[in-house]
């Protein structure tokens, strides 16, 4: 482990503004003493394994990051905490589109309908809401088919292209229904993506939460403990944070919480997606 | 409180009435949104998470928003860019701060706003009250060239006439070029701020960029090359290009310069053999005028706030004199050509006018140099001295 006078955050490149984000954090902890230093990972798979081998004190993980790491942690018999989120991350939908004039007026009717998604480890694209529509009866790739646009694999979603493009199928008509985020079916409309009135939301699901900053036991309490004032010490009214807020997507930061992972903790473990994944780092981290 | 959008959908403008009536909400007031488009909920629900605003519904499912503290929190630091009326009281900044960047002066500017490396920020050394007018002046009297110029008149010179304005022609064409490039030089370093200063500039750069075209061409008019540059007048240029402070660039140029080159442009209308030569000197004179009335303006209000710089102007007076004694200043080729275009042909009694006319052209380039300087408070024999310096180029 990297000497314990610094501390180390993993994040995972979704974007390159993700230097520049962490950069700007870097120079901010620096203005307020607290030695910081992060490791940019390809995909978040390798970023969990880099948290549980000891390379980084701090994960910024996504939500299938974050059950990903709870699970292992439940199984290594470690303990894992959520320290902080984007005010941004609470509370979050997504939403289940039909065309306009389809035939389509309630979930039962997605029977034999190839329904386009985002990523296989989009949560918020792919995996709650089809474990929402196997709750309702629509099992994903027997009740109907399933169209994924896995533009970025590895990025659990964060990569916006793929809802993008799971929206144009919906409109061509080569899907009956697509899944997106509801804060992307906001900036469709105002980009036009979505024509006003092409399509119409067939069901919405319950909030859930999203990204978190995860800690394991053993990491430096000191350390984070001041990681952690310092975030919610951050002001927008300061000009020199703002910048960062703004990159980063959110106005304040706020206490973890952990009770908004419940859909796709239901979603994971009735599609199995990360089973192998936990299995094999369980394995060798023993 | 509460805000009707119809069927109006937040993605088409509707955003705009909700954030018109947050402005107007007390704070901790709920906005009731009232409206039928379908996804109105969906798309509230999601802006107030971006925004940092509340969302919720209320009894009867009334969607309420209320402010959030971000939006105030984005413009708490902010500072005005001075007042858009420069009359007021502190309009225009002594110093202009660095981080007002390019905003407009009058606008509001967000704190955190980048510093830009603008190298000229005082007001004493750049403002004229008069900029304003000038550029107004400068704006209403763009000519064209393709218009306003006789290119057609039927005229016949004797060649050796035609060769002697040629050679004057490709002298004027190598100063405007010089008077191009100094404003232009400094508009890039000139803080936006002083907005009427650096409009007046812009003009003056195109101004003498429409100079350069009409002197080209009637250099090529009846003849397919141009005439000769020499060392020593590009060595004065030189030391005129490369001077780095405006106030003295301004001084050597505006001042001593163009107002002898101002006299020299009427001059050559005057004499001119052609009415082409005749109305590009005349457009060019009247263009011209106009900065040296920016220079003088600009130097005589520094000078009243700080009358010791006086003697530093002084000195780049002696300094650039200093720099070209070993050159030879003005080429004999023009001298000649003014010559023989004043005298108007060879009979030796018009050779003889022709030479008393630029005799006369010299004092008379001189008495404006005095004047101009006088009229920047130097006494009146340190004026005559430091006209007596300029250079033999004129320019
Ligand atoms: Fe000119």
């Amino acid at each position: 482990m990297n000497g314990t006078n610094t501390l180390i955050l993993g994040a995972v490149a979704y974007d390159p503004k993700v230097v520049t984000i962490w950069d700007g954090f870097q120079r901010h902890f620096a203005l307020h003493h607290l030695p910081f230093d992060y490791v940019l990972f390809a995909n978040y798979e390798r970023q969990v394994e880099a948290h549980f081998r000891g390379h980084l004190h701090v994960a910024w993980n996504s939500p299938l990051a974050w059950i990903q790491s709870q699970r292992i942690a439940a199984a290594l018999g470690r303990t894992v905490e959520a320290i902080a989120m984007r005010d941004s991350d609470r509370d979050l939908t997504s939403v289940i589109l039909v065309r306009a004039d389809s035939g389509i007026h309630e979930v039962a009717d997605l029977q034999g309908k190839r329904i386009a998604v985002g990523a296989h480890d989009s949560p918020q694209a792919t995996l709650i809401p089809l474990g929402r529509l196997a709750h309702l009866g629509i099992e994903p790739n027997t009740a109907c088919e399933v169209l994924p646009f896995d533009l970025v694999p590895g990025k659990h979603g964060d990569h916006i292209g793929g809802e993008r493009v799971a929206v144009r199928a919906l409109l061509r008509g080569d899907a009956e229904a697509a899944c997106i985020l509801d804060a992307n079916h906001l900036l469709f409309s105002q980009e036009g993506t979505l024509p006003s009135g092409a399509t119409r939301i067939l069901d919405r699901t319950p909030p859930y939460d999203h990204c978190n900053f995860t800690v394991l036991d053993g990491a430096p309490q000191a350390l984070v403990a001041e990681f952690r004032r310092l975030l919610f010490a951050m002001s927008y009214a300061d000009p020199l944070v703002r910048p960062l807020l703004d990159l980063e997507g959110l106005k304040q930061w706020l206490p973890g919480r952990t009770s908004g992972y419940a859909q796709l903790e239901a979603a994971v473990t009735r599609f199995r997606t990360i089973d192998a994944f936990v299995e094999k780092l369980v394995a060798q981290c023993r | 409180m509460q805000v009707e959008l119809g069927d109006l959908g937040f993605e088409e403008g509707g955003h705009l009435l909700v954030k018109r009536a947050l402005r107007a909400a007390a704070p901790g007031e709920a906005v009731a949104v009232m409206g039928c488009a379908p996804d109105l909920a969906l798309h509230l629900e999601v802006w107030c998470r971006a925004e940092g605003h509340r969302f919720g519904c209320g009894p009867d499912g009334v969607l309420l928003v209320s402010r959030g503290a971000a939006e105030a929190a984005r413009w708490e630091g902010a500072e005005p860019a001075g007042h858009a009326d420069p009359r007021r009281p502190g309009a225009v900044a002594e110093r202009a701060p660095l981080r007002w960047g390019l905003a407009a002066r009058g606008a509001t500017v967000e704190a955190g706003s980048p510093e830009f490396d603008f190298r000229l920020t005082g007001k004493i050394e750049v403002w004229a009250d008069t900029a304003a007018a000038l550029y107004a002046q400068a704006a209403a009297a763009q000519w064209n060239p393709a218009t306003a110029i006789p290119w057609d008149a039927a005229f016949d010179l004797p060649a050796e006439v035609e060769d002697a304005v040629v050679q004057i022609m490709t002298y004027l064409v190598e100063n405007e070029t010089a008077a191009l490039m100094v404003p232009s030089r400094f508009l890039a370093q000139l803080h936006p701020h002083f907005r009427k200063v650096m409009q007046l500039l812009a003009i003056q750069a195109a101004d003498e960029a429409r100079h350069v075209e009409v002197f080209t061409r009637r250099a090529l008019l009846r003849r397919d090359r141009l005439g000769r540059s020499t060392a020593g007048g590009q060595a004065s240029l030189k030391s005129l290009v490369e001077e780095p402070e405006f106030a003295i660039a301004s001084f050597l140029l505006s001042v001593l310069g163009e107002g002898s080159f101002l006299v020299l442009l009427w001059f050559l209308e005057r004499h001119a053999p052609d009415p082409v030569t005749e109305a590009v000197a005349r457009l060019a004179a009247q263009d011209e005028a106009r900065y040296v009335a920016f220079g003088l303006a600009h130097l005589r209000r520094h000078l009243e706030q700080d009358p010791g710089f006086r003697p530093r102007l002084a000195l780049a007076a002696r300094q650039r004199h200093e720099t070209l004694r070993h050159t030879a200043g003005l080429n004999r080729e023009v001298v000649d050509a003014l010559l023989l275009v004043a005298a108007g042909g060879w009979d030796p009694g018009q050779l003889r006018l022709g030479h008393h006319r630029v005799v006369g052209l010299l004092a008379d380039m001189d008495a404006a140099r005095r004047n101009h300087l006088q009229r920047l408070g130097f006494a009146d024999e340190e004026a005559a001295e430091l006209s007596g310096l300029h250079t033999r180029n004129f320019m």
